[in-house]
């Protein structure tokens, strides 16, 4: 039993051996469909660049396809399951229930992968991955993604098997981990998903078979939805359970408060059946009291509890700098940060983007009526390249600069690059999300291969602006892919050429340490009267105020437009 | 830290430090502002999409659509010869979608009302009305009436903004406001 462990020399962690191997061969697999999903984004992004438009109409649906399942399915969940076997194994110290569930696991989601791929390749399947009906995709694009998504379920299965045997193994005391508590968050959120994708694509499988005659299109999005969405949920609380990791990693920073970062966790699972509706604010047949009710998540408590983490992941940051003696003025806390360390630089953007650019774009087109002037431009993507790439994806990225390395134990193959890449890939798609905005608040329609419509009988003409966003866009794309194949190299590399880790060496450059013991960061909060994060307490109020002008902004356009009702 | 389990053991008991009392404060407020802007928005603003919809059959669809445009067409246009219909001020307004066209032509005076009726004969297609920029999804087999008060006069484009296969994006139609 004992010799199925490695003590870890860098955190001390007890490492279940067969653990260890999981996380490595998903966390892998992960990335090489990021490597696949980027190209086709690529020839995505140059397409929509109306000087570029490299693809041809019909290669052009079939790689926006494979972009979205390949990126967002496969990338995205093959590395949250990676990340539910850490949370739980290594950070509890404890074994891993069931490895070979977790291989059968695995091979499900990869075959899954596999099916859907080579069906949309086959150009038979260019359905967009949400495969909005009646549009019909040939069985095996349904079936791969059914194959996919038991993968992910069992691997939801181990996680909460581990938890509950590491608590009656005694491997940790009293309560587990914040990190681990908001990956349990996800892997909660993950189950509902699940049951509501085999709700609606089991049932459009057997209509793709013959065997069911009908499906009804409204139906379909609803249900659709409510797996899409709370699947954005499951990744929304995985990156905040990722932020609070690297934060504790990089400065053994403490939750400012237990109680609250938990509750705001907690929100989540409360909230996570709800806000579909932002999907469907302009569809005939359902009504303004449910579309408000559902898209505000009941009061946008979930949205609250986003603000919550905003606020306490970089203040547990300020508070563990300004314990090490940063205490100069507002920001020196921050100004003194390992900017050069990928782990920090990626974190941070990941924060400040999701933020300021997701957060405060998704609230105001889940608005029900601003959403009139939104749905389906290319605004929509603009939105969620700022959640799932410079939010989600980037914060993957940034602990993987230290996950690979340290599980491994080997040197970053390229340590001098990979200070830079995540400003690369963070800049690029943050630009990449606003020109999108700004296109979409023209009106240019997401998921569309000519806006010039030069092979329409009635044309409309998009102002020289639009255009030259697209264009920008265009470039910015080619920045962030860049930065996305620098990660990919750096990481591929570090696992075939890197060479071993000296014993005790750090995280790649700035001499922090990985994980200082838990007593020297531990501060006590509480003082009454003095303001402990007044730094990080600036920020949020500069969120608001910003939050506050957009969504008011946004008001007045729609109020310039038709009166409808 | 984060990584390991809390070090007070009975950590729900713990003080919460006065600058996260004040965000959750303040983020509650403004939660509970941006939640009651969309009621209010019903009662005072001029811009919301109304709950009237009907299921309905492609056919049926197409019938009443054709019926409109053989009533008040005023000329046809273009090589495809597509009708342009003048409906009066006030009356029931029916365009439909199917691939890969917005039909008919409409022509709409400022400033008047009329009861805009959408739907599709086929796929699911995204009535985009531009530059005013005004986005409905437009199903099969459901019937959706939008009250509309065109403000300016001009040429609008409706561009398709749901993906609706090969033809997607020459999917256009047109509406006149006089
Ligand atoms: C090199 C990096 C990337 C580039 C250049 C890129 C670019 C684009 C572009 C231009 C679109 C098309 C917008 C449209 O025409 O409607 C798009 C769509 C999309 N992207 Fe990305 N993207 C990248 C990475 C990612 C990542 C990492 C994710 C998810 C984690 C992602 C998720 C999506 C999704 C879900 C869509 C929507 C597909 C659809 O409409 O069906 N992208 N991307
Ligand atoms: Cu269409
Ligand atoms: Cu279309």
């Amino acid at each position: 039993m004992s010799n199925d462990f490695r003590t870890c020399p860098d955190t001390g962690f007890k490492i279940h051996l067969p653990a260890d191997k999981l996380i490595k061969w998903n966390a892998v697999t992960a990335i090489v469909f990021l490597l696949i999903g980027g190209i086709f984004g690529l020839l995505v992004a140059l397409t929509r660049w109306p000087a570029v438009h490299i693809l041809p109409p019909d290669l052009f649906y079939l790689a926006l396809t494979a972009h979205g399942l390949d990126v967002l399915l496969v990338w995205v969940i093959f590395f949250e399951i990676a990340l539910l076997y850490f949370t739980s194994a290594v950070l509890l110290n404890a074994r891993l229930v069931g490895p070979k569930l977790g291989w059968l696991a695995y091979v499900l989601m990869l075959g899954g992968a596999l099916m859907t791929n080579v069906a949309v390749l086959r150009g038979d399947s260019s359905v967009m991955f949400t495969s909005y009906v009646p549009m019909q995709a040939a069985p095996d694009f349904y079936l791969g993604i059914i194959l996919f998504a038991v993968g992910a379920l069992i691997g939801c299965g181990l996680f909460f098997a581990t938890i509950i045997v590491a608590k009656k193994e005694r491997t940790y005391e009293g309560s587990i981990p914040l990190v681990t508590f908001g990956a349990l968050t996800a892997a909660i959120i993950a189950v509902f998903t699940i049951l509501a994708g085999a709700a609606i694509l089991v049932p459009t499988l057997f209509w793709s078979m013959g065997l069911i005659a009908h499906i009804d299109t409204l139906m379909y999005k609803v249900v659709w939805w409510a797996m899409g969405h709370s699947s954005q949920q499951i990744n929304v609380a995985a990156h905040i359970a990722v932020w609070y990791a690297i934060a504790a990693i990089l400065f053994g920073a403490k939750p400012l408060s237990e109680k609250v970062s938990r509750f705001a966790f907690l929100l989540y699972i409360l909230f996570l059946q709800l806000a579909s509706a932002h999907h469907l604010l302009v569809e005939p047949g359902l009504s303004s009291e449910y579309k408000i009710f559902n898209t505000s998540y009941a009061l946008y408590l979930a949205v609250l509890a986003s603000m919550i983490h905003g606020l306490t992941v970089p203040g547990a940051v300020e508070a563990a700098q300004r314990k090490k003696g940063f205490n100069k003025g507002l920001f020196e806390w921050l100004r003194k940060a390992p900017w050069g360390n990928p782990v920090f630089s990626g974190f941070a953007m990941s924060v400040v983007f999701f933020g300021f650019l997701g957060g405060i774009s998704g609230v105001m087109m889940g608005t029900e009526q601003l959403n009139i002037i939104i749905h389906n431009t290319i605004y929509v993507p603009g939105h969620f390249h700022a959640t799932v790439v410079t939010g989600t994806t980037l914060a993957f990225m940034a602990l993987s600069y230290w996950l690979v390395p340290t599980l491994w134990q080997k040197e970053l193959f390229l340590p001098g690059i990979a200070k830079w890449q995540p400003y690369l890939f963070g800049i690029g798609m943050a630009l990449v999300s606003t020109f999108m905005m700004g296109a979409g608040t023209l009106g240019v329609p997401r998921r569309h291969w000519d806006i010039s419509f030069a092979d329409a009988a009635m044309g409309f003409d998009f102002p020289a602006a639009a255009y030259l966003m697209m264009g920008l866009n265009g470039i910015s794309a080619i920045v962030a892919a860049l930065g996305a194949m620098i990660f990919i190299i750096n990481m591929v590399g570090t696992l075939l050429l890197g060479k071993d880790k000296v014993p005790a060496a750090a995280a790649p450059e700035e001499p922090v340490a990985p994980a200082a013991p838990p007593a020297s960061a531990a501060t006590s909060y509480g003082s009454a009267g003095t303001m402990e994060v007044p730094g990080t307490f600036v920020l949020a109020l500069i969120f608001l105020v910003s939050f506050i002008l957009y969504y008011f902004v946004n008001w007045k356009y729609l109020a310039s437009v038709w009166g409808l009702s | 830290m984060a990584i390991f389990p809390p070090k007070e053991r009975i950590w729900w008991n713990t003080p919460v430090e006065k600058t996260e009392v004040m965000w959750v404060t303040i983020a509650l407020i403004w939660a509970l502002v941006m939640f009651f802007m969309m009621p209010y928005w019903h009662l005072t603003g001029d811009q919301n999409l109304s709950n009237e919809a009907y299921k309905i059959s492609a056919d049926a669809y197409a019938e009443k659509t054709e019926k409109m445009a053989a009533l008040y067409k005023v000329r046809e246009e273009g090589d495809t010869g597509i009708p342009v219909v003048a409906p009066p001020a006030g009356s029931d307004v029916y365009m439909l979608g199917r691939l890969w066209e917005w039909w008919p032509v409409l022509e709409l005076e400022a400033g008047k009302t009329y009861r805009l009726h959408l739907s599709s004969l086929d796929w699911q297609h995204g009535f985009s009305l531009l530059p005013e920029n005004i986005n409905i999804q437009v199903h099969p087999d459901y019937e959706m009436v939008v009250t509309v008060t065109p403000k300016n006069p001009g040429e609008y484009g409706i561009v398709c903004n749901e993906f609706c296969g090969a033809g997607h994006h020459t999917m256009v139609g047109k509406i006149y406001v006089k």
